[in-house]
């Protein structure tokens, strides 16, 4: 106990401590240049720690597992690129691509519609504090546990019996005649099931930021279409929509990142039986259940390369923003 | 073990610590939970009082990846329960678990548990893992008063004999069994116990092997037939309560609760003896024997009547230390396996446990049937590698949604089987 409060200490205040002193040893070694130069050097010196961690906790490992992708499940035989082809040709692999599809495709589409709707809407009413802070909250929960929450919602009791699940139960309740269904264990449903749950995390965060966007709008803009006769609809579509665009841009790529990596969910609730796999749990799974470094790698490999363009995306962006 | 102790007398001075105290502390990773993580404490209490070491107990369902990532990160436990013997073979073969020839008193070892259980947890001639507990499986569970009431038999003589009956009750709309095959990541695993019980009883311990061992298609007709025949209970949603929804949904852990209902849902119940616990955990009222009772699932083919699965936790040791040699030899002993007994939370691989331990006429029978088999398996998943047994979890909750695609569930088994078997 005492041992882990003392490193924690060390790591608060020796972090910015190390840091600080570098940057007055990097003064101490400029100090003998003149002064033009001295501003010519110091910021490549600055950056230097960054580089350094930078490269042994993010490149190395990944140029490693580029490596180790093309070898065997020991990593003792080169296979080329024999995981690949088998991730795209093996079944029950293709199904986890599928689903990565069906995730991407659906779940930003639904988190910005809705959180475009619910931040337009919300800015309608008195209480609208109390409606955000309703929707804002599971953004705080760990997905791990969003996901047992999910699992209880979704319970399945045989019809006529009382219903556990809040789902069920709720919709026997208000829909006559309603089956219920075993959200998570049916074909048809499963995948919609679990990604509606990480739209529920998410639709907070779209909604948040969107808001802070619609109130960025300038107000006589708006009061000016109003005095020309424009309607509500034409207002938002024509006005509002296209000036909010670069952040509507922003949160969906953030989401897109955010689905291409999706695990918790789908770990916790299906382990991706029935269906229900996705690249990060198979990528899981490969690594840590079945020992193959080969497929691992290949796996979190496609998924760097599917972050990639999106990434570069969102850099090319701020970058803009900045210059602006 | 008193080696130990007098090595630790004579450190007494230097760790001022009272005579017989190692002090310290041991890590063991494993799967208890619930009713099991119970028993187990209360097992572990006597020894922490006894040695002054503190059990440190980590719990996971997911044990496979957990104990993996920890012994690659090179941080495993002290003690591990090992996911199976399969997995015990691959960790022994990398040098990872210690021989436990030079930890346990292998004189005294040989004396208490049966040759059998010794070879299960030896790889190439080295003892690398010990049974603390055992469970009989292959059971099915009842509530005498009601299977009395709805005029089903306790005792059917076949297989066919039990379906049969399944039948007719759910021609009279009784619904006969309650089955549920959730458990998180191992989702399935309850539908192999079925399998390999029905296997075992039809085709025997000799082509069982043959099976586990990857030398049988999973498309061969022997095993197809197994899982039609098991197909007949679960693939008919007249035999089983809420039908396949609620089998994919509900987790093993409770689904022998329609059992009890008043009015009672269904009537049997396919589980090992550590349901015992559940039962007695969720009904604390329940009487075993009287209030729930077994029969073992009744023989496919005559000739294999008196054979039986077994199952077991093995442990194993990484890291070698006083604490950890300690508390493994105190979890081989019958004073420790008394415990999981009592608690009706399996049988006790150790002999001398005796009878009268056994809280009740129910588990003195389990541990009956589990000495009189003429023909002991261990759990053919179990056995199968690692990659083998999660595809085989995976297919029964496949099954079990569509049983329509069992060709097709069974060709994906033998690509998976080409893989798996494969170095």
């Amino acid at each position: 106990m005492w041992e882990r409060l003392v490193w924690g200490l060390v790591a608060v205040a020796g972090v910015p401590l190390v840091l600080s002193g570098y940057v007055f040893a990097v003064e101490r070694a400029l100090s003998p240049f003149a002064a033009r130069r001295r501003n010519a050097l110091r910021p490549w010196l600055w950056l230097v720690p960054g580089v350094v961690l930078l490269a042994g906790f993010l490149i190395y490992p990944v140029v490693h597992t580029l490596v180790l992708s093309l070898f065997n499940a020991t990593s003792t035989r080169f296979a080329g690129l024999g995981n690949y082809v088998h991730i795209f040709t093996e079944r029950s692999m293709l199904t986890v691509l599928r689903n990565n599809l069906l995730w991407l495709l659906i779940f930003p589409t639904v988190t910005v519609v809705l959180g475009l709707v619910l931040a337009v809407l919300t800015d309608r009413v008195r209480y609208q504090w109390a409606v955000k802070a309703a929707i804002f909250v599971p953004m705080a929960i760990s997905l791990v546990a969003a996901g047992v929450i999910w699992k209880f919602m979704y319970q399945y009791q045989p019809p006529g019996q009382p219903q556990t699940g809040t789902v069920n139960s709720f919709l026997s309740t208000l829909v006559p005649g309603f089956q219920p269904r075993a959200w998570l264990f049916d074909r048809a449903l499963n995948n919609p099931a679990l990604i509606f749950v990480l739209v529920w995390m998410w639709v907070g965060f779209a909604m948040v930021i969107l808001y802070a966007a619609l109130k960025g709008i300038d107000e006589a803009l708006l009061e000016a279409a109003r005095l020309e006769g424009a309607t509500e609809f034409q207002i938002f579509f024509k006005i509002t929509l296209p000036l909010m665009m670069p952040t509507v841009t922003v949160v969906t790529t953030t989401l897109v990142i955010n689905v291409l990596k999706v695990f918790d969910v789908v770990y916790v609730m299906t382990n991706g039986s029935l269906g229900t796999d996705v690249i990060a749990n198979r990528m899981y799974k490969e690594m840590f259940n079945y020992n193959d470094f080969g497929r691992a790698s290949a796996f979190a490999t496609l998924l760097l390369l599917a972050i990639i363009p999106v990434m570069f995306m969102n850099i090319k962006r701020f970058g803009r923003g900045g210059r602006a | 073990m008193r080696k130990l102790f007098i090595a630790v007398a004579m450190l007494a001075p230097l760790a001022a610590l009272p005579a017989g105290k190692i002090g310290g502390k041991v890590s063991v990773l494993g799967v208890w939970g619930g009713a099991e993580l119970e028993t187990f404490n209360k097992m572990v209490k006597p020894f922490e009082d006894r040695t002054g070491v503190k059990v440190e107990f980590e719990a996971t369902r997911d044990l496979d990846a957990v104990l993996t990532t920890r012994v690659s990160a090179g941080s495993p436990p002290d003690l591990a329960v090992l996911p199976s013997p399969g997995k015990m073979a691959d960790l022994a073969r990398q040098g990872k678990l210690v021989d436990l020839g030079g930890v346990l008193n292998m004189a005294a070892l040989k004396k208490s548990y049966a040759q059998g259980w010794i070879d299960l947890g030896s790889v190439d001639g080295k003892l690398v893992g010990v049974f603390p507990k055992a469970d009989l499986k292959g059971l099915v569970w009842y509530d005498p008063k009601s299977l009395k009431a709805a005029g089903l038999s306790d005792a059917p003589k076949s297989f066919d004999d039990l379906l049969a009956e399944a039948n007719a009750a759910a021609a009279k709309g009784v619904t006969p069994f309650a089955i549920g095959i959730e458990s998180g990541a191992a989702s399935g695993w309850v539908g192999t116990d079925w399998l390999e019980n029905i296997f075992l009883k039809t085709y025997g311990p000799a082509k069982y092997k043959e099976w586990y061992e990857g030398k049988l298609p999973w498309t061969s007709p022997e095993v197809k037939s197994v899982w039609q025949t098991w197909g007949k209970i679960v693939g008919n949603p007249k035999l089983c309560y809420g039908g396949s929804q609620y089998i994919l949904s509900t987790n093993f852990g409770q689904a022998f609760i329609p059992l009890f209902d008043n009015p009672p849902k269904a009537y049997f119940h396919f589980q090992a003896t550590f349901i015992q616990g559940f039962i007695g955990k969720q009904f604390p009222a329940l009487k075993a024997g009287e209030d729930f009772a077994f029969f073992a699932l009744p023989p496919v083919k005559p000739e294999y009547a008196k054979s039986a699965e077994i199952a077991g936790d093995l442990v194993g040791m990484f890291k070698k230390t006083p604490q950890s040699a300690a508390f493994l030899d105190y979890l081989t002993t019958a004073e420790a396996q008394a415990y999981w007994v009592k608690g009706g939370n399996g049988l006790s691989p150790n002999r001398e446990v005796p009878l009268s331990d056994y809280p009740n006429a129910l588990s003195k029978r389990a541990a009956q049937i589990l000495t009189s088999a003429e023909m002991t398996v261990f759990d053919a998943s179990d056995m199968m590698p690692g990659k083998m047994n999660t595809a085989f979890w995976a297919a029964v909750v496949n099954f079990v949604s569509d049983p329509d695609q069992l060709d097709d569930i069974l060709r994906q088994l033998d690509t998976v089987r080409a893989d798996a078997y494969g170095k």
